[in-house]
C-alpha cells in the first residue's frame, strides 16, 4: 500500500483528503503544519506528501528545503496545493523540488489523477 | 651654517613631501587618506610664512594685535559650520570646482563674473605667493649667512625651489580633468605640513620662553622694563579696539574666501561630517600656534634691544644668536613648509578658476564644441599646469622686481582686503533672492577700485619711495581724498580703513543695482536654489527648471566631446535608469539637461557647460512663478507619489490575504460537495459529517465577507456611529451572553465580578461587537484546563477602561503590536481553525478609534495570560 501524506491546517480540507484517498487505497498520514510534518517523514517515508504552503510556524517552503536537502527524503514526490496561485508562488515552489503546483480550490478527480500518474511514471 | 646643508635638508623634505603625496594619491582609498583629522590639519594652509614669521614680527611693534587674524576664525567657527554645510550642498550638487564658478553660478552661469572673481582673486594671492618666496629666499638668507638671491637667476635656490614647487602643484594637481574630484595627494602633503610647522614652532617657542628664559612671567618681567613696552602692547583704547574690530571680521572674511581657504574646505571635501572634527580642532590648532608668538616677540625685544634686527625673524636669529644652528634649521624648515603648502594650494585653486572661468570660456569653447574628448582633455589639463607655472613665475618676477620691503603682515593683509571685496556677492547670494549679477559685478569693480585707492597705490608710493604728495595731501592736494584718511576718516589704519570704506561702497552699489534692475529668469532661478538650498537639495536634477526643446542626440554628441563615448554611454544609461526614462528617448526634458551641464562643470566650469549646452538646445524664458510651481509640484508629486505606492502596497497585501482567506473555506466545500455528488455509497454518519462542514465553511466565508465590509465601511467613515446613553454594564452582558456557549464548550469560565456600571454614549451594537471579540479571543488563549477569562471595568479620570484577561500563555512580545493588524493570526492559538477572520481586532480598533477611545494589548505580569484593554472617553459631545 503507498503512504500518503496529508499537510494542511486547514481541518475540513484534511478530511475531504483522507476521506478521497482511502478510497484509493492509500494509507494515510496526517500533519497539521510544517513541523509535525517533518517529524512523520522522519520515521515513516511516504511515497508521496499534498504540501499546504501557508501554514503557522513552519510553512510549506520550509518543508520542502528540509527535503530537498536530505538525500533519503529527496526523492518523495511532492504536490504543493495552495490558495497562492500567483506565476511567481508556482515558480518559486517549482524551483524547489515540487512535482505539481495545484492551486486550490481544486478538483479531488483531477487530484486522485495527478497523484496516480505521478506514482505510476517511473 | 653652510648652504650645501640647508640645500641637502630641503632637498630630503621636498622628496618626503614628494612621496606622500604620491602615496596619497595611489592609496586614495587608505583610512590615512580618508578621515576628519587629514581634512582639517589641510584647513591649516591658512597658517603662511606669514603665522611663521610675520605674526611675531607684528607682536614686536604692535602687541597682540597680530591675534586678530586668529581670533577671526575662531570667534566665526560655530557660524562657518553651519554656512559650510550650506555651501557643500550647493557646491557639490552642482558641481563646483572653485569660488569663481560658485558666485558665477549663482548669478545664472555669469561668465563675465567668474572671469572678474577670477581676476580679483590673482592679483590679490600672487603678490601674496611671492611674499611666500620672499620669506624662503630671507630666510635661507639668514641660516646660512649669505646671499641666496644674487641678482641672476641662474644663481638663485628661490627659483628652483619655484620650479620644484610648481611641478609639484602640476603633477599632483592635474590628476583628473575634472576638478571637483578630489586632489588626495596635495591634501595628505599638506596636512602632513601642517602638523611640521605647528610641532617645529612649538619647539622654538618652548626653546625660546623655557630654555632661554625662565618661562612667561620672567619673559614678561624682563620685556616690561624695555622703553615703549606699555605703548606696545596694548589694545590702545576705543579707537584700537575699532581698528581690532575690523581687523577680526576681515579674517572672518578671509577664512572662508581665500581661495586656498575654499579650495580646501569646499571643494577637497569628502564628507560633511568632516566639520564635526573642525569645530574643536581647528580652533585648538590656532591657539597652540599661537601661544609662543608672543613670547618670542618679547624675547627678542629683550634679546635684540638697540640691534637693528627685524622682528619678522626672531624665530630663527633667537636660536642662532645663541649658537643653536640645529633649532634654527628646525624653524627655517617650518616656515619653509608654511610657506609651500600656500603656495601649492593657491596655485591649484587659482589655476583651476584660470581655466575654468577665465581661459576656456572666453578662448577655447569654440576649438573645444569640435574637437575629440582626448585631445580636448589633455587642452584641459595642459591650460591648468601652464597656469600653474605662469602663476609661481608671475610670482617669482614680482618678488624679484618689486623691493618688497614692507613687512610680511601689511601685503598679506592687502590680499585680504582684496579678496573681502568678493564677500557681498558671495553671502548676499547665498542669502539675498533679489541679489543679481549686475549689481555683483558693479560692487566688487567699485570696491576694488576703493581698495586700490585707498591702501595699493599708497603702498606702491611708499614702498618704491617715489616722492609724492599723494599719501599726505590727497588727490589733486584735495584733502578730503587722502587716502588713509578718505572723507576724513581718521579713526582707522589704513588696513581697517581701506576695508571699511570699500565694503561701504561695494555693499551700497550692489545692494541698490540688486534692488533696481531685475536680473535675467536664470539667475532668479538659482537664486531660488542658493537660498533655499536645504529645500532643494533633495530634489537634485529637478531643481533646476528649464523649459525649451532639445534632443538627446545633441546633448549626447556635447558631452562626448569632453567625456569620451565610453563615459558619456555610461552617464546617460544611469541618468535613464535613475529617472526611469525609456533610454531610445529623442527629446531631453529639463533633467537632462540639468544633468548634462553639471557633468561638465567640473571639467570646463559652469558658464562654458551652459555655453556649449545651450548651443545645441532651443531654450524658452520661465518665469519665476513657474519655477517655484513646478518645484512645489515637483515636491508634492513625490511625496503623493511615496504615498500612494505605500497605499498601493498595502492595498495589494490586503487583497492577496483576502482571496487566500476566501479561497480556504471555498476549497473545503467543493472538495466535500464533490465526494458527495461523485460517491453514492457514502455511509450517512459521514454524508451528514460533511454537509455540516460544508454549511460552517460557507457561514465562515460569509462572516469574512461581512467584516470586509464592516471595516471597509469603518475605515471610510461611511457609517455613522449610533451615539446614545447606554450602561456599559449591560452591554457587557449582553456580550457574555452572546460568547457563553463557546466559553462552555471549551470549559472555560467568565468572571465578570471587576464590573462596575457606568452610563455614558456610545454606540451599543458596536462597543457590544468589540467586547465580544475580546471574550472570544480570551476563550482563544486561555489554558485548556481550568482556563478563567476576567471582565473589569475601571473610571479612569475621563475615560472608562473595560478590560478582558485570560489566563493563557500570554502574546509574544515581538507580536503585541501586530494583533490589531487585519489578517494577524496569532501563532499559538490553542483552538484550530476555522475559528476567527483574522479581521476581528482590526475591527474593533477601528470601532474603539471611531469612537475617540484607545485600545490595546499587553501580557499580565507575571502570572502571565495576556490583557485587552480600551478606553471610552466619558464625556463625547
Amino acid at each position: 500500500m503507498k503512504k500518503l501524506l496529508i499537510v494542511d491546517d486547514e481541518p475540513n480540507i484534511v478530511m475531504s483528503l483522507e476521506y478521497i484517498f482511502k478510497k484509493e487505497n492509500f494509507e494515510i498520514f496526517i500533519a497539521r503544519d510544517g513541523a509535525e510534518a517533518i517529524e512523520i517523514v522522519e520515521n515513516t517515508i511516504p511515497d508521496i506528501i499534498l504540501l499546504d504552503i501557508m501554514m503557522p510556524n513552519v510553512d510549506g517552503y520550509q518543508v520542502l528545503n528540509h527535503l530537498k536537502s536530505n538525500d533519503a527524503l529527496a526523492k518523495i514526490k511532492v504536490i504543493i496545493l495552495s490558495a497562492k496561485n500567483k506565476t511567481s508562488d508556482i515558480e518559486l515552489g517549482l524551483k524547489l523540488g515540487a512535482n505539481k503546483y495545484i492551486p486550490k480550490p481544486f478538483s479531488t478527480k483531477k487530484l486522485v489523477i495527478e497523484v496516480n500518474e505521478l506514482l505510476n511514471k517511473k | 651654517m653652510s648652504s650645501f646643508l640647508v640645500i641637502s635638508v630641503i632637498v630630503i623634505y621636498l622628496s618626503v613631501i614628494f612621496y606622500v603625496a604620491y602615496w596619497a594619491e595611489k592609496n586614495s582609498k587608505s583610512k590615512w587618506v580618508n578621515n576628519p583629522y587629514i581634512y582639517t590639519l589641510s584647513l591649516a594652509v591658512y597658517c603662511t610664512a606669514w603665522t611663521y614669521y610675520g605674526s611675531v614680527g607684528l607682536a614686536t611693534t604692535s602687541g597682540l594685535k597680530f591675534l586678530t587674524i586668529y581670533l577671526g576664525p575662531v570667534i566665526i567657527i560655530p557660524a562657518w559650520i553651519i554656512l559650510m554645510k550650506k555651501i557643500f550642498r550647493i557646491a557639490k550638487g552642482n558641481k563646483i570646482s572653485s569660488l569663481a564658478d560658485f558666485i558665477s553660478l549663482r548669478y545664472g552661469n555669469d561668465r563675465f563674473l567668474g572671469a572678474l572673481v577670477t581676476i580679483i582673486c590673482v592679483v590679490a594671492i600672487v603678490p601674496y605667493i611671492s611674499l611666500q618666496l620672499k620669506a624662503i629666499s630671507e630666510t635661507f638668507n639668514v641660516i646660512t649667512n649669505h646671499n641666496m638671491s644674487s641678482n641672476s637667476i641662474i644663481n638663485d635656490t628661490t627659483f628652483y625651489i619655484a620650479i620644484l614647487l610648481a611641478v609639484f602643484a602640476a603633477f599632483f594637481g592635474t590628476q583628473h580633468t575634472d576638478a571637483t574630484e578630489r586632489h588626495k595627494g596635495i591634501i595628505t602633503a599638506v596636512a602632513l605640513e601642517s602638523i611640521i610647522k605647528l610641532f617645529f614652532f612649538l619647539i622654538i617657542g618652548i626653546y625660546v620662553t623655557f630654555y632661554l628664559f625662565d618661562g612667561p612671567s620672567d619673559i614678561y618681567k624682563q620685556a616690561s622694563l624695555l622703553p615703549d613696552f606699555k605703548n606696545q602692547q596694548s589694545i590702545n583704547g576705543v579707537e584700537g579696539g575699532v581698528n581690532w574690530f575690523f581687523l577680526s571680521i576681515l579674517s572672518m572674511i578671509a577664512i572662508m574666501l581665500l581661495p586656498r581657504q575654499f579650495q580646501v574646505t569646499v571643494v577637497e571635501n569628502e564628507r560633511e561630517k568632516y566639520l564635526k572634527k573642525v569645530i574643536w580642532l581647528f580652533p585648538l590648532y590656532l591657539l597652540l600656534f599661537n601661544v609662543f608668538v608672543i613670547f618670542i616677540a618679547w624675547g627678542g625685544n629683550v634679546v635684540f634691544q638697540n640691534q637693528q634686527i627685524d622682528g619678522d625673524l626672531y624665530t630663527l636669529m633667537l636660536p642662532l644668536f645663541n649658537n643653536h644652528s640645529s633649532l634654527a634649521l628646525i624653524g627655517f624648515l617650518g616656515g619653509f613648509s608654511a610657506a609651500i603648502s600656500m603656495v601649492v594650494v593657491s596655485t591649484l585653486a587659482l589655476s583651476t578658476m584660470l581655466s575654468n572661468n577665465l581661459i576656456i570660456p572666453y578662448g577655447f569653447l569654440r576649438k573645444y564644441s569640435k574637437g575629440e574628448s582626448e585631445k580636448n582633455n589633455e587642452s584641459i589639463k595642459s591650460i591648468r599646469r601652464i597656469s600653474i607655472f605662469s602663476l609661481i613665475i608671475v610670482a617669482y618676477f614680482f618678488y624679484k622686481t618689486f623691493t618688497l620691503d614692507h613687512s610680511l603682515v601689511s601685503i598679506g593683509l592687502i590680499s585680504f582686503v582684496m579678496i573681502a571685496q568678493l564677500a557681498p556677492s558671495f553671502f548676499g547670494g547665498l542669502f539675498w533672492r533679489r541679489g543679481s549679477s549686475k549689481g555683483a559685478k558693479y560692487g566688487i569693480i567699485i570696491g576694488f577700485l576703493v581698495t586700490l585707492y585707498t591702501l595699493v597705490m599708497p603702498f606702491i608710493v611708499d614702498s618704491e619711495i617715489i616722492t609724492s604728495t599723494f599719501v599726505n595731501e590727497g588727490l589733486f592736494g584735495i584733502q578730503i581724498l587722502k587716502p588713509y584718511e578718505l572723507f576724513g576718516l581718521q579713526l582707522l589704519e589704513p588696513v581697517p580703513h581701506a576695508f571699511f570704506w570699500s565694503m561701504f561702497f561695494n555693499i551700497i552699489t550692489y545692494v541698490l543695482i540688486s534692488v533696481n534692475i531685475i536680473g535675467s529668469y536664470r539667475e532668479r532661478n538659482f537664486a531660488e536654489m542658493f537660498v533655499d538650498s536645504s529645500k532643494y537639495a533633495a530634489l537634485h536634477e529637478d531643481a533646476y527648471v528649464w523649459k525649451g526643446e532639445a534632443y538627446v542626440r545633441d546633448i549626447r554628441k556635447v558631452l562626448a566631446r569632453f567625456l569620451g563615448e565610453q563615459r558619456t554611454e555610461r552617464a546617460m544609461n544611469l541618468f535613464f535608469m535613475k529617472y526611469n526614462i525609456d533610454k531610445n528617448t529623442q527629446y531631453a526634458d529639463a533633467r537632462l539637461v540639468n544633468f548634462s551641464e553639471k557633468l561638465l562643470t567640473g571639467s570646463i566650469g559652469s558658464a562654458s557647460s551652459r555655453i556649449l549646452i545651450s548651443s545645441v538646445v532651443k531654450e524658452e524664458e520661465i518665469s519665476l512663478l513657474e519655477v517655484l510651481n513646478i518645484l512645489d509640484e515637483t515636491q508634492k508629486a513625490k511625496e503623493s507619489n511615496k504615498e500612494l505606492k505605500e497605499r498601493d502596497k498595502q492595498k495589494n497585501e490586503f487583497l492577496d490575504t483576502v482571496s487566500h482567506e476566501l479561497k480556504t473555506p471555498i476549497t473545503s466545500i467543493r472538495a466535500l460537495s464533490e465526494i458527495l455528488l461523485d460517491d453514492d455509497d457514502i455511509d450517512p454518519p459521514t454524508k451528514k459529517k460533511f454537509l455540516t462542514s460544508i454549511l460552517s465553511e460557507s457561514e465562515r466565508v460569509s462572516r469574512l465577507i461581512n467584516n470586509i465590509l464592516d471595516l471597509e465601511k469603518l475605515a471610510t467613515g461611511k457609517e455613522k456611529l449610533d451615539l446614545q446613553e447606554n450602561s456599559i454594564k449591560n452591554t457587557i452582558q449582553k456580550s457574555i451572553d452572546a460568547v457563553r456557549q463557546l466559553a462552555i464548550n471549551n470549559g472555560i469560565i467568565i468572571n465578570d465580578k471587576g464590573v462596575k456600571d457606568a452610563e455614558l454614549f456610545y454606540d451599543d451594537d458596536r462597543i457590544e461587537q468589540v467586547i465580544i471579540n475580546f471574550l472570544s479571543n480570551a476563550i482563544k488563549f486561555s489554558d485548556e484546563e481550568g482556563g478563567i477569562v476576567s471582565i473589569y471595568t475601571y473610571l479612569v479620570k475621563d475615560n472608562l477602561k473595560v478590560s478582558v484577561e485570560d489566563n493563557g500563555k500570554g502574546i509574544n512580545s515581538d507580536e503585541l503590536i501586530f494583533i490589531f493588524n487585519k489578517f494577524y493570526q496569532a501563532k499559538n492559538q490553542t483552538i484550530l481553525k476555522p475559528a476567527g477572520s483574522g479581521l476581528g481586532l482590526a475591527i474593533s480598533k477601528q470601532i474603539i478609534e471611531s469612537h475617540n477611545g484607545k485600545i490595546w494589548a499587553e501580557n499580565i505580569e507575571p502570572q502571565g495570560g495576556a490583557r485587552l484593554t480600551f478606553t471610552l472617553p466619558l464625556n463625547t459631545n
